[in-house]
C-alpha cells in the first residue's frame, strides 16, 4: 500500500518536472499578466510614475469618449465581418474543386496554400501596398484595358480598407487545406447512398457534403474570427503605422498598439485590451450557441 | 432524402459513354480554372520578384513580366538598408528564430509528454487551461508582460522575445504534440516500464524518437512564425543594431522615396526566400500539420 502511494507521490513530482515550463510560463506570463492588465485597466499608468487608481475613468471613455477608439473599433468589426466571410468562401469553393479526384491536387493545393504562410509578412504587406498604389500594377490594367482612371486605393479612406479584406482573402490557403481534410473524411458509403436514393450531384452537396462539413465550417469560422480580430501587420505597414487615411485602416490591435507603445498611456491600453478579450471570447461564445442550430454531428441522427 | 427509380440497365451503358465523354471535358476545364486561378492568386509574388530586378524610375510604367535587363543594383543598395545593413538584420532574425525553434521543440515536448502519458493531480482542470490559452489572445497579456521584462532591464535585448517559447507559452504545439503521443503504443511504455525504465528514460528513449514528425512540424512553423513576426519586434527591439528583418524592412519603406521602390522590393523579396525554401523543404510536414490541427497558418 506505502509503496504505491510512494510510487504515485514519485510519479507527481517527475510529471510536474515535466510540467514545469508550462507552469513557470503560464503563472508569469499568462495568468499573472491578465491579473496584471485587469488592475492596470482601473489605473493611470505611464510606465515611468506609479500606477494611480482610476476607476472606471479608462472604461467611461471607452464607451463614446474616445472618437478614435470608436473608429477603431468600426474598422475592425467591418473587417471581421467582410473578410471572415470571403476568405472561408474561397477556401470552400476551391477545396470543393480540388476534392474531385483531379490531378494535381498536391500542386495545386501547395500553390494556393504559399499566400496564408508568406501573407502576415512585412514584405507581403509592402508588397500590396505597392500593387494597389495610385500608380500602382492594379490601376494601370484598369487603365490600359478599361480606360478607367481608379483611385488611390490605398490613400482612399473610402477603399484602403478594401485592401485589407482582398490581402486576407488571398490567404484562404490555410482554412482551404482543413477544409479539404474534412472533405476526406466524408465517406464514400455517403454518397454511394445518395445516389441510390436518386439524389443529383447537386442534391449531394447540399444534403451530404454540406451538412457532414458543418463542423469543419464551425471550426474554420470559429478559428478565423480569432485570428482577424487580432491582425496588425499589414494595417501598420499599409498605413504606415497611422492607421490612415481618416483612420480607415485603424485595426483595434493598432490602436492599442499606439496608446501602449507610442502615447504610453498603459492603464488605458490595458482597458484596451481586455475589451478586445471581451469581444473575441462572446463572438466564440455566440458562435458555440449558433452550433447547435446548424453544425451538424454525425451521430445525432 | 426523396426516393427515385435509378436508371434502368440497358441504357446505363449508353449513359456511362456520355458521361465518360463529358467527365473529360468537365475535367479540363477544372484544371484550366484551377492553373488561371492559380496565376492569379500568385501574380502579386510573381510582379514582386520581377519588379525587384526593374530600375526604381519604371517599376509602374513598365509592366512586362519580363525584366529587359538586371539591375542589380536594387539588391545591392537595398541590402545597404537605411542606417544599418541587412546582413545585421538577417543574423537577428536567424539567431531569434533558431532559438525559438530549440525553446519550443524542448519544453512543447516535455509538457506534452506529461499531458499525454504521465498520471498527476489536477490533470484533467490544468489540461483544459492549456487549451484555454490557445484561444486567448496575446494582447491581453502583452502590457504586463512588457512591463515584467522592462522590470528586468530585458527590453532591447532578445530575451523577450526568446524566452517565452522556453515556457510553452505557444500551446498549439504541446496540443500537436499530445495528439501524437497519444498515437503512439502505450506497449512500448509498458515493455521499457518492466525493462525498468523510469519516465524520464521513456520519454528520452521511446517518445522523443518516436515524436520526431511532430517535433519538425513544430520546429518549422515555430521558425516562420518567429521570423515573420513584427509586432513583438517592434515592441522589444529598440536600436537599429538588434532590428529583425521586417523592422529592416519597414525602415526602408519609412524612408521611402521615388528612388527607393526598387531596392525596398528587392529586400522584401529575400526577405521572403528563407520561408519559402522552408516550404518547399517541408510542404508535406506543413500541409499535414494544419490539417490535422488546424493551426493558423
Amino acid at each position: 500500500m506505502s509503496t504505491v502511494q510512494n510510487l504515485s507521490k514519485k510519479q507527481n513530482a517527475v510529471a510536474f518536472l515535466f510540467l514545469s515550463p508550462w507552469i513557470i510560463g503560464f503563472v508569469l506570463l499568462t495568468l499573472g499578466p491578465l491579473a496584471g492588465s485587469m488592475y492596470l485597466s482601473f489605473t493611470d499608468y505611464d510606465l515611468f510614475t506609479p500606477p494611480e487608481w482610476a476607476g472606471l475613468k479608462n472604461y467611461e471613455k471607452l464607451m463614446g469618449g474616445d472618437p478614435r477608439y470608436v473608429s477603431s473599433l468600426k474598422v475592425t468589426l467591418s473587417y471581421v465581418f467582410f473578410s471572415v466571410p470571403l476568405k472561408l468562401g474561397f477556401a470552400l469553393f476551391i477545396a470543393l474543386i480540388l476534392n474531385r479526384g483531379l490531378k494535381g491536387l498536391g500542386f495545386y493545393r501547395s500553390v494556393f496554400y504559399l499566400p496564408s504562410l508568406l501573407g502576415g509578412s512585412v514584405a507581403v504587406a509592402i508588397m500590396w501596398r505597392q500593387i494597389f498604389s495610385y500608380d500602382g500594377i492594379i490601376n494601370h490594367f484598369l487603365w490600359t484595358y478599361f480606360g478607367y482612371d481608379a483611385p488611390s486605393w490605398i490613400t482612399s479612406p473610402d477603399y484602403a480598407l478594401g485592401t485589407l479584406v482582398l490581402l486576407a482573402a488571398w490567404q484562404f490557403g490555410a482554412p482551404m487545406v482543413i477544409f479539404l481534410a474534412g472533405l476526406k473524411q466524408i465517406p464514400q458509403d455517403m454518397y454511394d447512398a445518395a445516389a441510390i436514393d436518386g439524389a443529383r450531384p447537386f442534391q449531394q452537396f447540399f444534403y451530404v457534403t454540406i451538412p457532414l462539413l458543418t463542423p469543419i465550417i464551425f471550426f474554420n469560422f470559429v478559428m478565423q474570427i480569432i485570428g482577424s480580430f487580432q491582425a496588425f501587420t499589414p494595417s501598420y505597414i499599409i498605413s504606415d503605422g497611422s492607421g490612415g487615411p481618416a483612420d480607415s485602416t485603424l485595426f483595434y490591435t493598432l490602436y492599442l498598439y499606439e496608446q501602449a507603445f507610442t502615447d504610453f498611456e498603459m492603464g488605458y491600453a490595458s482597458a484596451i485590451a481586455w475589451v478586445l478579450v471581451a469581444i473575441i471570447s462572446v463572438a466564440t461564445l455566440a458562435s458555440f450557441l449558433s452550433a447547435k442550430y446548424w453544425v451538424h454531428y454525425g451521430d445525432e441522427d | 432524402m426523396a426516393m427515385t427509380e435509378a436508371g434502368t440497365p440497358s441504357v446505363s451503358v449508353d449513359i456511362k459513354r456520355i458521361t465518360v465523354k463529358s467527365k473529360v471535358r468537365a475535367r479540363l476545364m477544372m484544371h484550366s480554372f484551377l492553373i488561371l486561378f492559380a496565376l492569379l492568386m500568385l501574380y502579386p509574388l510573381i510582379w514582386l520578384a520581377v519588379s525587384s530586378f526593374k530600375p526604381s524610375n519604371i517599376i509602374f510604367s513598365d509592366t512586362s513580366i519580363v525584366p529587359r535587363h538586371f539591375e542589380w543594383e536594387n539588391y545591392t543598395r537595398g541590402w545597404q538598408g537605411v542606417a544599418a545593413p541587412f546582413n545585421i538584420f538577417f543574423k537577428n532574425s536567424f539567431v531569434i528564430a533558431t532559438l525559438a525553434v530549440i525553446g519550443n521543440v524542448m519544453s512543447c515536448s516535455f509538457v506534452a509528454y506529461a499531458f499525454a502519458r504521465l498520471e498527476f493531480s489536477f490533470k484533467k482542470p490544468l489540461f483544459a487551461l492549456m487549451l484555454m490559452t490557445i484561444m486567448l489572445p496575446v494582447h491581453a497579456s502583452l502590457i504586463p508582460q512588457y512591463i515584467l521584462f522592462n522590470s528586468f532591464g530585458w527590453v532591447n535585448t532578445i530575451l523577450p522575445i526568446v524566452t517565452p517559447k522556453f515556457l510553452a507559452v505557444e500551446a498549439f504545439f504541446i496540443f500537436l504534440m499530445v495528439q501524437f503521443i497519444r498515437g503512439i503504443p502505450r506497449e512500448l511504455d509498458e515493455a521499457a516500464m518492466i525493462d525498468g525504465a523510469g519516465p524520464i528514460r521513456i520519454y528520452f528513449s521511446i517518445i522523443l524518437p518516436l515524436l520526431t514528425p511532430a517535433l519538425v512540424t513544430t520546429a518549422v512553423f515555430s521558425f516562420l512564425w518567429t521570423y515573420e513576426d513584427f509586432l513583438t519586434p517592434l515592441i522589444y527591439l529598440t536600436s537599429i543594431e538588434n532590428y529583425t528583418v521586417p523592422q529592416g524592412l519597414r525602415l526602408l519603406q519609412a524612408a521611402r522615396g521615388a528612388s527607393t521602390w526598387g531596392p525596398m522590393l528587392a529586400m522584401s523579396l529575400l526577405s521572403l526566400v528563407p520561408m519559402v525554401i522552408v516550404f518547399f523543404i517541408f510542404q508535406r510536414r506543413l500541409i499535414d500539420g494544419i490539417a490535422t490541427t488546424g493551426l493558423k497558418g
